[in-house]
């Protein structure tokens, strides 16, 4: 169960303004926290607690592969995204990495800034806590929950790899 | 049952007679890549594994290519772990500065990339080996990782949107122009999870160098994979880079059947197309160069991973020789791999630059993302050759970046604001 303040953001939010390339010459997942979403607000990182959840349109994640995107998400504390659609390749690095991803179109237009958002885990079921509304996210296919239940892909594929 | 050429490459790669969109495979790859940025976390990522080899040291590629030759300490520290790494599995496609390219225009080079091959790459830019009739397509660093130990990745089969360019190209119209109109008119996600097929009179006529333009910015739609049928042009590149490289490999050609279904058809009639400029902050955000207006720069950018091969370079030059660059502006000019930079000695083009004003780099992405070689300041507004115009790409999150052709590119340099050739 998560339960955290939402934080919107419009569609089309690139991987770019997630983490700037100027900050990638590292790949330290608490330096790169240091500058998640900077390029969309450059004040979020002091606005969010840890727990918080990102709200935002379609196309979340669109642009480059860099998987530094959902690990600095992931890494400042931000606990799922619930987005109307994610790119294909942050959608899968998210998986890959245990990053809690959510999508609904209903409860992205259902959740305004500042709300209090309760997700349960196991069956994507979102609860706008403030206005007291439910929300059902897309199932995820088996063979994703499989490597979300592993915990991410590496643990998923070290377990198939020593049996 | 029909399936179109992506279909029929991802079958053939998890042992299928066939596949249908939606379905999810295990396939088997023919090549995994990353870059600076992205293989040192599938780097720390294999490791964890536990395995002690790579699935094949061959079928492997690190392209240390985006902020190299190193821009500073953590950058050194970043391709130092990829170098290390490559020498600990024996890795033969470890690329060293001096030997260095762009990774897009890198590995077609060198015959890495074939038709109906499979290959993933940690960078969203892969998919420009679909140029070649190969599927290829971006992932992120833990597939990588899981591809190197196991040499498999987990894809979901894309349904297909079929786009048809009729008749013929307008003067200055390149490859990216055909792109940037497409995804001016389905958006930065028209084509989000599908495959793009790219068909029509006129991509039959279009040099490989630009059919490369069009398939590396498949993406830039969110497609999954961007893929034209080889035919005899891709042929005789394929040859030719064979012949060079001395490679025996087989490669498979795959053509969709007629009656292969598509989520979609378009037509565009390309007599209704001009040179195309993408305004801040989206590359969908397109207008025709005649609807440009007055647009001050002061930086041009000409190379890339989309825009940096020898047709590119020859096409800035024949617009740049003899002239020299507006006084208010600068012109950085990338040329995506060592080869190029060599054909542009011999062909006289680095001297056309030259007395043209323009800076001339050593193969890097640069500031494509706005890691150095031109990084942009507050304010700064650049034409660049280039695939992505998002806010802060090339620098200060204040500046701001038109994308374009090659020609137009050029032609504003002179111009000192965004024009056509024409005007010149």
């Amino acid at each position: 169960m998560i339960l955290g303040r939402a934080h919107k953001f419009g569609d089309n939010i690139d991987t770019d303004a997630i983490i700037p390339a100027r900050h990638l010459n590292t790949h330290d997942p608490a330096e790169l926290a240091k500058h998640v979403m900077e390029d969309a607000d450059p004040h979020f990182v002091n606005k969010m607690k840890v727990n918080d959840i990102i709200v935002a349109g379609e196309n979340f994640g669109c642009g480059s592969s860099r998987e530094h995107a959902p690990i600095a998400i992931k890494a400042a504390g931000i606990s799922a995204v619930i987005a109307k659609s994610f790119a294909r390749i942050f959608y899968r690095n998210a998986i890959n990495i245990g990053l809690p991803i959510f999508e609904s179109k209903e409860a992205v237009d259902g959740i305004k800034e500042g709300d209090e958002v309760e997700i349960e885990l196991t069956i994507g079921e979102i609860r706008n806590v403030t206005t007291k509304k439910n929300y059902r996210s897309a199932p995820f296919p088996p063979f994703m929950q499989q490597i979300i239940k592993a915990g991410g892909l590496i643990e998923y594929v070290r377990r198939k790899l020593n049996g | 049952m029909a399936m179109t050429i992506t279909e029929k490459i991802l079958a053939a790669h998890c042992g299928k007679d066939r596949v249908n969109p939606g379905e999810l495979i295990n396939a088997k790859i023919d090549l995994v890549l990353g870059n600076d940025i992205t293989a040192p976390p599938a780097i720390k990522e294999f490791e964890r594994i536990g395995v002690n080899r790579v699935f094949d040291k061959d079928k492997v590629a690190l392209v240390p290519d985006h902020f190299t030759p190193n821009k500073d300490i953590k950058s050194a520290g970043q391709v130092k772990m990829m170098r290390e790494f490559a020498r600990k599995y024996n890795i033969t496609n470890f690329f060293e500065i001096g030997c260095v390219g762009i990774e897009h225009a890198l590995l077609p080079e060198l015959g890495l990339a074939l038709p109906g091959d499979l290959i993933i790459g940690a960078d969203s830019h892969t998919c420009t080996y679909g140029a070649l009739g190969a599927f290829s397509t971006g992932v992120g660093s833990t597939d990588m990782a899981a591809a190197m130990a196991t040499g498999e990745v987990w894809l979901k089969v894309p349904e297909t949107i079929k786009f048809i360019y009729k008749g013929k190209l307008n003067k200055w119209v390149e490859g990216k122009d055909l792109i940037l109109y497409t995804i001016g008119k389905i958006g930065v996600d028209g084509a989000r999870y599908m495959a793009m097929e790219f068909t029509g009179e006129a991509i039959k006529h279009l040099s490989m160098d630009q059919r490369f333009t069009m398939a590396n910015m498949a993406i830039e739609a969110g497609g999954k994979n961007g893929i034209i049928e080889p035919d005899d042009i891709a042929i005789k590149y394929i040859k030719d880079v064979m012949k060079r490289n001395n490679i025996k490999r087989n490669y498979t050609l795959y053509k969709s059947d007629p009656d292969a279904k598509y989520a979609k058809v378009i037509e565009y009639d390309c007599g209704d197309i001009e040179p195309q400029v993408a305004f801040p902050s989206l590359p969908s955000n397109t207008k025709p160069i005649s609807k440009v207006g007055n647009v001050k720069l002061d930086q041009v950018v000409i190379g890339s991973c989309t825009n940096g091969r020898i047709e590119d370079m020859r096409t800035a030059a024949k617009i740049l020789k003899g002239r020299k660059k507006h006084k208010d502006l600068r012109v950085i000019i990338l040329p995506a791999t060592q080869m190029v930079v060599k054909q542009m000695v011999k062909e006289g083009l680095m001297d056309i630059f030259i007395n043209a004003q323009c800076a001339v780099s050593t193969p890097t992405c640069g500031p494509c993302l706005g890691g150095h070689m031109g990084v942009l300041a507050e304010g700064e507004h650049a034409i660049a050759t280039t695939n992505r115009n998002f806010v802060g790409r090339m620098g200060h999150p204040k500046s701001e970046v038109y994308l374009s052709n090659v020609a137009i590119a050029a032609a504003s340099a002179i111009l000192g604001r965004i024009g056509s050739p024409e005007e010149i």
